[in-house]
């Protein structure tokens, strides 16, 4: 991910060992909630937490995996796939949730307190 | 012009297919039907079952309002007394007088008694109506032992009929061997051999002389040879004769020995008057089959109705699969190799009880008949084969040898079938017909069921119409993909397997032996049911957390807005004042919307994430367990109050909806399992409407499975009768377990169980006669899962790092903003879109 074009302050929300590899949770960051998963060998991503589908802030709740090689997790209320790098819902394209930059620092989670702008995101 | 009057006299099972093929091919006529028999036309072929749990009304044909809906006029009760075919009027015998364009005799057949001195003695039966039967039921319950004379297709049914009233049953019969007519005596041997060995006496060679008074019994059998038999109850099934004294009285033509002679059309001697079924004598034939009956229906309906190109009946063929008290015997062609030059091969399985013998032509090239007895999955195949004059293989033995290495016999690929062999006879589909319909997209057993009715009958061709499937799939390159998704090659049926016999624990485990990948939202779930099935281990260890569908991962159900609603575990539905007192201090403290589940028991809506340890925690202090409401997993036992209480009930439904659901609660399986229990059949509980249904009778309880509500509601079906309670616990464990090992992902028992090839008796030999030799087994699976049951909700509240993970938000002690309730009826609801904007816009602002 280009993070270089724009600045982002980091803003520190959990300690990685506060989720199970597999699975997310949400935290808030400057009053936006975020989805924030751990995958099994370690790394994080974090998305926004809100579904655009059920209007619902349940993306955290979701069950994370790869479909065709792309990180998705599925939204618990009517099962849509949101890439976990881009934020696209793999079922309808035209649809997004924020992604937010996010990096771990000595096992403490830090999310950007601004999601990646859309332009540059890594497809 | 005025519609035309089709009268038709006889309401069974023939002339209702009569009724059925003029409404479905849209014919206008004013209809007068005559019944004798008090009830509208009920399926005779399954008669035996009214004494195994299934009414007179579950007998039924046609829906109660069938008649009605097409302006049917039924007269039942009313015997035709007269024709007057100068006149053109049928008399009843309520005195009515109905005119008619078109007449049809569906009379039927009436049971052929023998004129032996005591044949009219009380407690002397045949077996043909309900009205028979339950003259049959009144006379076992004051007698111990009963006689059928009649070792046929009819005798063997009525000996069942018998058995299962709790007689001591023997059948006598004439000829030296059962079933004499349809199959030889190496196979009448063998089915001699099976049904004694279910304690039913046979005595062949019997010429019964007169009936006296018994010594012991009530009645004393003198036999021609100076034997003789004593019993307390009779039953003659000595054939049938054609019912057909009133065309004759009318002066239509009638045969020399009975049977209204009809031509191709099916029709008499008087060309607006028509004859079907058991009543019809054509080419010097009278029919005694449903199916050949089915055709004359058909073809005389196309008649009346002079539908271009109308079918014609030029014969039927007389092969006939059945099954007689468990026992599988088929009949095909010349079974008894009466073709000049015929030779036979022959296979005897003496310890497993299997005959099956094929007749073939002088030169080896066709086959011409075969006798199954024991076993009789290739019939339809060597039915086929026979019919359509296939060219039998160089050895044709191995159509019926049982292969040496583990596979089913070589036999006859079906491609080897014309397009036009009849795979379903019963409903007369033909392989171009199903073909047809794979290639319109029918890809799967149940699809083409429905589009085609093959294989809805008596279901014998189901393994045939699979066969067919199969290979017209693969000549349309359609990959049989059962794959369960991108990460696993396999089905969900071979992953259990996988899982079972490696002792795999852990999703990853399953992942990196049989899988790629990081897994998805179908497979992870699958597997850890998969797991949690054989294993049972707590569905929110670490391990097995990131498997769970989101609903299992927070023990409770998501709704709409994001909150949970929970439901207590109410065994039976019993609950008392003080629980009922525990659960709405909770919703009242919690301000939970509360609603009546149909499962009998309260569903608490509107809890926020954060209150779910909480508010399990003060239902566990009141004796409450996890519903499982979220899993796919062992839901509710419903139940009716019973004996306790009812003055109907006849067994104790609520103590045994408790024992059940104690049992069962916490059982993961493919989808979820809801049961019922009802204390007597009037059936309260709707249990025929479950998975498992459990009915209260005098001796014990019936057992039905693979029902379902909801979007396609299905009758579940009687597996067993008047179980003692262990049977009774031993048959759903085996059961369950065996759908658990079996299944599709997310298949109800009911979908299960309709693409189940073999059916309700393949299942009913796999629970109730272990015939695949895994009935232990599969007991001791679900013993490892009763035993290692936890209450699921108690194990989260007490480890501190679980319950730490029950936040809105990780890093905020702060509740989801988004969730906004409103009242309504004096509880909360979620907010509409609508009536939220106006807090987000002052948030706004702010």
């Amino acid at each position: 991910m280009n993070l270089k074009k724009y600045a982002t302050t980091y803003v520190p929300v959990c300690n990685i060992d506060d989720l199970v590899p597999g699975r997310g949770a949400c935290v808030l960051v400057e009053g936006r909630q975020v989805a924030v998963f751990r995958l099994p060998r370690g790394s994080v991503y974090a998305i926004g937490n809100h579904d655009p589908f059920s209007g619902a802030n349940v993306l955290s709740r979701g069950i994370v995996g790869d479909l065709k090689g792309e990180l998705v997790v599925a939204s618990p209320i009517y099962k849509q796939h949101f890439s976990l790098v881009s934020g696209r819902c793999l079922e309808k394209p035209d649809v997004c949730v924020p992604v937010y930059p996010v990096r771990t620092l000595k096992g403490r989670i830090e999310v950007g307190s601004e999601p990646v702008p859309d332009g540059s995101r890594v497809a | 012009m005025a519609r035309q009057k089709l009268v038709v006299i006889g309401n069974g099972m023939v002339g209702q297919k009569f009724l059925e093929a003029i409404v479905e091919a849209g014919g206008d006529f004013d209809i007068t039907v005559f019944g004798e028999e008090p009830r509208a036309a009920y399926d005779r072929v399954h008669l035996s079952e009214y004494f195994t749990g299934r009414s007179a009304d579950d007998l039924l044909l046609a829906p109660a309002d069938f008649y009605a809906q097409h302006a049917i006029n039924l007269k039942l009760g009313v015997k035709a007394t007269a024709i007057d075919r100068e006149a053109r009027t049928v008399t009843g015998s309520d005195g009515s007088s109905v005119p008619y364009d078109h007449l049809v005799l569906a009379t039927g057949s009436f049971p052929f008694v023998p004129p032996v001195p005591g044949h009219d003695r009380a407690h002397v039966h045949v077996y043909r109506t309900i009205e028979d039967l339950d003259a049959i039921r009144a006379s076992a319950a004051s007698a111990r032992t009963g006689v059928v004379i009649g070792g046929g297709l009819l005798g063997l049914e009525a000996a069942k009929a018998l058995r299962d009233l709790g007689i001591e049953t023997n059948v006598v019969e004439f000829a030296p061997r059962l079933m004499a007519v349809q199959i030889d005596e190496g196979g009448g041997a063998m089915l001699r051999r099976k049904i004694e060995a279910l304690g039913v006496y046979v005595h062949t060679n019997r010429n019964t002389k007169e009936i006296v008074d018994g010594e012991a019994a009530r009645h004393r059998l003198n036999f021609a040879d100076g034997t003789v038999l004593e019993c307390d109850m009779l039953v003659f099934s000595a054939g049938i004769r054609p019912q057909d004294a009133l065309a004759k009285a009318s002066g239509v033509e009638v045969g020399p020995r009975g049977g209204i002679v009809v031509d191709d059309q099916c029709r008499t001697s008087d060309p607006s008057i028509y004859a079907i079924g058991e009543c019809a004598l054509w080419s010097g034939r009278i029919y005694g089959l449903v199916a050949p009956g089915y055709e004359m229906a058909k073809a005389a309906a196309q008649q009346i109705m002079a539908l271009p190109d109308a079918a014609l009946f030029q014969g039927a063929d007389m092969s006939t699969k059945l099954k007689l008290m468990g026992v599988d015997v088929a009949s095909i062609g010349d079974a008894h190799a009466q073709t000049p030059g015929a030779k036979s091969y022959a296979w005897i399985d003496e310890p497993n009880g299997v005959y099956k013998r094929i007749v073939v032509s002088s030169d080896n090239k066709r086959l011409l008949g075969a006798v199954l007895v024991g076993e009789a999955s290739d019939y339809g195949t060597l039915l086929q084969v026979m019919l359509n004059g296939v060219a039998l293989p160089a050895q044709p033995e191995s159509m019926i040898l049982p292969a040496t290495d583990g596979k089913s016999s070589a036999g006859i690929g079906v491609d080897a079938l014309p397009d036009t062999a009849q795979i379903c006879s019963c409903n007369a589909v033909s392989k171009r017909e199903l073909c047809k319909a794979v290639r319109e997209g029918a890809h799967t057993v149940a699809a083409l069921k429905d589009c085609t009715k093959a294989g809805t009958t008596c279901g014998g061709c189901v393994p045939l119409v699979t066969q067919v499937m199969n290979s017209e799939l693969k000549k349309l390159g359609v990959e049989v993909k059962k794959d369960l998704c991108e990460h696993f090659a396999h089905t969900r049926q071979e992953l259990y397997h996988l899982v079972r016999v490696g002792k795999l624990k852990t999703f990853d485990e399953v992942r990196n032996k049989h899988g790629v990948g990081l897994g998805c939202d179908i497979c992870k779930p699958t597997i850890g049911s998969i797991l949690a099935s054989c294993w049972n281990d707590y569905v929110l260890k670490d391990e097995h957390a990131g498997l769970q569908d989101s609903n299992d991962h927070v023990l409770a159900n998501i709704q709409k807005d994001g909150t949970y609603s929970v439901v207590p575990r109410i065994p039976g539905g019993e609950v008392t004042p003080d629980g009922l007192l525990a659960i709405a201090t909770v919703a009242k403290k919690y301000d939970l919307y509360t609603k009546i589940t149909g499962g009998q028991r309260i569903d608490l809506f509107g809890a926020r994430l954060e209150q779910l340890p909480l508010i399990w925690e003060e239902l566990i202090a009141a004796g409450f367990e996890s519903g499982h409401a979220y899993g796919k997993s062992l839901r509710t036992v419903k139940s009716c109050v019973g004996s306790t209480w009812c003055r109907f009930g006849v067994q104790d439904s609520v103590g045994m909806a408790i024992l059940i659901e104690n049992r069962y609660k916490g059982l993961r399986a493919p989808h979820k399992l809801k049961m019922a229990v009802s204390g007597c059949t009037r059936e309260c509980a709707e249990a025929q409407s479950k998975d498992v249904g459990v009915i209260a009778t005098e001796k014990g309880w019936n057992l039905y499975v693979c029902g379902n509500g909801g979007m396609k509601p299905r009758h579940a079906e009687l597996l067993a009768s008047d179980l003692d309670d262990v049977t009774l616990l031993r048959y759903i464990d085996r059961f369950y377990m065996f759908y658990i090992r079996t299944a599709d992902r997310l298949q109800r028992t009911s979908t299960w169980r309709d693409n189940l090839e073999g059916g309700l008796d393949y299942l009913k030999q796999v629970i109730i006669e272990d015939s695949l030799g895994i009935g232990a087994e599969l007991e001791a699976e679900m013993a490892l899962v009763i035993g290692t049951y936890q209450d699921e909700w108690r194990t989260t509240v007490e480890d501190p790092v679980k319950r730490a993970r029950f936040r809105a938000f990780l890093n905020s002690d702060a509740a989801d903003d988004n969730v906004v309730f409103v009242r309504e009826r004096g509880q909360v609801r979620p907010a509409s879109a609508d009536e939220k904007a106006p807090v987000a816009a002052v948030k706004e602002e702010a």
